[in-house]
């Protein structure tokens, strides 16, 4: 296993009767961008929020950087270096653009209940350490011109950048994507994929849900299909677009006998 | 940055003292009695805006919290005592200064708590019961917790009336001033009425100044971005249940200091301090307020306490207040300082109207 950053082992959820996801089995290694692709219902998003611990599974266990993260709260998450966004947009509306990425930096800082309340000299510091780094954030972004406005105000686009920003101001070393072209229309897609390129060329591993397919094959070094909860497919997107279980799900069966005569 | 923080609290001790000047040299010092006590009240206001502006929690039992400091304050400072002297643990607790003897209006001995030690066993205490009330309830969403906190609030109130050592109905009366050092003491006799219209005050003050300390804070960043979006927060590694349960704590204790404040100044206190009505008034004055405005929270406390002290609203007090409720939530939800212009109010009364 070289540099395996998250490896999920026979990991299985269920609500009620439905198995969302069962028994899949993945790796993440660092400094790579995956995508998790699949039809809706496939179980994409069940199994970013059983990596992020948003929900607990059943059955199997995740590995972040060698360590079980299974069943840890979603905060020690953070805190252990694996941000997220989400598939609608989870902004803080009514704070400003600034001191929503200023919230990112709540994991990397400590001021506590009471250095706040007594306003402790060191917290200064730590205060003026936190605005900058949103600010810098902000900047590379290019929403410093929008920091003060506040979060509800924006476009829909400018809103995906913030909640981007915001999940990196964290520091992680994994970022977890849920359709962060959804609603996107093209030229900002591409932006998109720039922006994901970019910050994988900064060390942080990116693992991205998404239906909009030629992002997918563009960016990605590697692919894992879902369907119904299962693993159908994983492998370089190359070899994904001519698998046959793939185009199945995807097309339907005459099309997977003709790529494959 | 830090000085238009401070400027408010400037402008509000200046209006303070302008008010005692005011009050003092038209001959009309008995206004103060009553401001004094709607700083007490207020302080269970301020905490109640962290708790319900800021980490959006609603508690429909600060009233209980109000009514454990004042009630703990009041049985430590007027327990006596002096039948059980001799006891090892009386004697440890006199040799480290903690109980003293004093003489009551009837001009018998007590031995009991000295205030300072009953103060700060309210702190402990509050905090305990806040604590261990929060753990399950912090948990709680919505009206789902504000109804849980109304349990806990039935419960200090019928625990409270059905108690001998509480006094029942009569509640306790004969609590001792509270020395606070510098020579100045928590004591309601006209004597000392403007004295303990700063002192109240300053604490008044001094709890709004940690607050807006902690609002503008790491902390309260985080407190509001549970508000707003918990989820969100919670995946940027805010421990919300953490934070939620230390607001509420904090809100408990600053209630509690409000309740021991009071009797102290009163000299007693009733099971009416203890009443649900009188935590849904706190609701309302934070709803009037505009929830997540810190000042307006305060003024509002302080304003409507008065004014209700006064006896302006006779026999209607609590249906003033539930009025006011209403009012706020359908003309004003933002709270009665950020209300629309007053050119905006014409549409806004015909808009309804027509609905």
């Amino acid at each position: 296993m070289n540099n395996c950053l998250l490896d999920i082992r026979d990991v299985s959820r269920s609500f009620g009767g439905v198995h969302a996801v069962r028994a899949v089995y993945s790796s993440v290694t660092e400094g790579m961008i995956k995508a998790v692709i699949g039809p809706n219902g496939a179980g994409k998003t069940t199994l970013f929020n059983l990596i992020a611990g948003t929900l607990a599974p059943h059955s199997g266990q995740v590995h972040f950087r060698g360590r079980p993260i299974t069943g840890c709260k979603s905060h020690t998450i953070a805190g252990l270096g694996i941000a997220r966004t989400f598939q609608t947009t989870k902004l803080f509306g009514h704070m400003t653009v600034l001191e929503n990425v200023m919230v990112g930096r709540h994991p990397r800082t400590r001021a506590g209940f009471l250095a706040g309340m007594l306003n402790l000299p060191w917290t200064w510091r730590e205060e003026r350490e936190i605005r900058s780094r949103a600010m810098a954030l902000l900047e590379e972004f290019d929403l410093a011109v929008i920091a003060e406005e506040r979060a509800c105000n924006l476009s829909f686009g400018q809103q995906r950048m913030v909640e981007f920003a915001r999940a990196l101001a964290t520091e992680p070393a994994l970022l977890l994507l849920d359709e962060p072209a959804a609603g996107l229309n093209i030229y900002e897609t591409k932006a998109l994929s720039e922006r994901i390129l970019k910050i994988r060329d900064r060390g942080v591993t990116c693992l991205v849900v998404e239906h909009d397919m030629s992002l997918v094959m563009n960016i990605s070094d590697e692919v894992l299909v879902l369907d119904q909860g299962q693993k159908i497919a994983e492998g370089p997107p190359r070899a994904i677009q001519r698998n046959p279980d793939v185009i199945r799900i995807y097309l339907g069966e005459d099309h997977a006998a003709n790529s494959e005569s | 940055m830090p000085l238009r923080r401070y400027a408010p609290v400037m402008c509000a001790a200046a209006m303070v003292v302008l008010i005692q000047v005011a009050l003092s040299t038209t001959g009309n010092p008995y206004y103060m009695t009553q401001i004094t006590m709607s700083a007490f009240y207020a302080m269970v206001v301020v905490g109640l805006c962290l708790l319900m502006g800021y980490a959006g929690q609603a508690s429909l039992g600060h009233a209980g919290f109000f009514a454990i400091g004042g009630y703990v304050s009041a049985v430590l400072c007027t327990v006596n005592l002096l039948p059980y002297r001799d006891a090892a643990v009386l004697s440890a607790l006199r040799s480290l200064g903690l109980l003293h003897i004093w003489k009551d209006i009837y001009g018998a001995e007590i031995l009991s708590f000295v205030p300072w030690a009953a103060f700060v066993a309210v702190l402990i205490l509050a905090a305990v019961i806040a604590l261990l009330i929060g753990l399950p309830v912090i948990r709680l969403k919505g009206h789902y917790m504000a109804m849980a906190t109304l349990g806990f609030g039935l419960i200090v109130y019928r625990i409270v009336i059905g108690t001998p050592l509480f006094g029942q109905a009569d509640g306790i009366s004969n609590v001792p001033p509270f020395p606070v050092g510098f020579g100045l003491q928590i004591n309601g006799r006209a004597a000392f009425r403007v004295e303990n219209y700063y002192i109240a005050w300053a604490v008044l003050l001094g709890m709004m100044v940690l607050s807006i300390h902690l609002v503008h804070s790491r902390i309260g960043r985080a407190l509001r971005s549970i508000h707003e979006n918990e989820e969100a927060a919670h995946s940027l590694g805010i421990d919300t249940y953490r934070y939620k349960l230390a607001t509420f704590v904090l809100s408990a204790v600053f209630a509690a200091i409000g309740g021991a404040m009071m009797t102290h100044y009163n000299g007693s206190i009733g099971p009416s301090e203890a009443t649900v009505m009188k935590s849904v008034r706190y609701v309302v004055i934070v709803a009037v307020g505009g929830m997540a405005n810190l000042w307006g929270a305060m003024l509002m406390g302080v304003v409507l306490n008065f004014l209700s002290l006064r006896g302006v609203f006779g026999t209607f007090d609590d249906a003033v207040f539930a009025i006011i409720l209403i009012v706020i939530m359908l003309y004003a939800p933002d709270g009665l300082l950020r209300m629309p212009p007053i050119h905006k109010w014409k549409t806004l009364l015909t808009r309804r109207s027509r609905e």
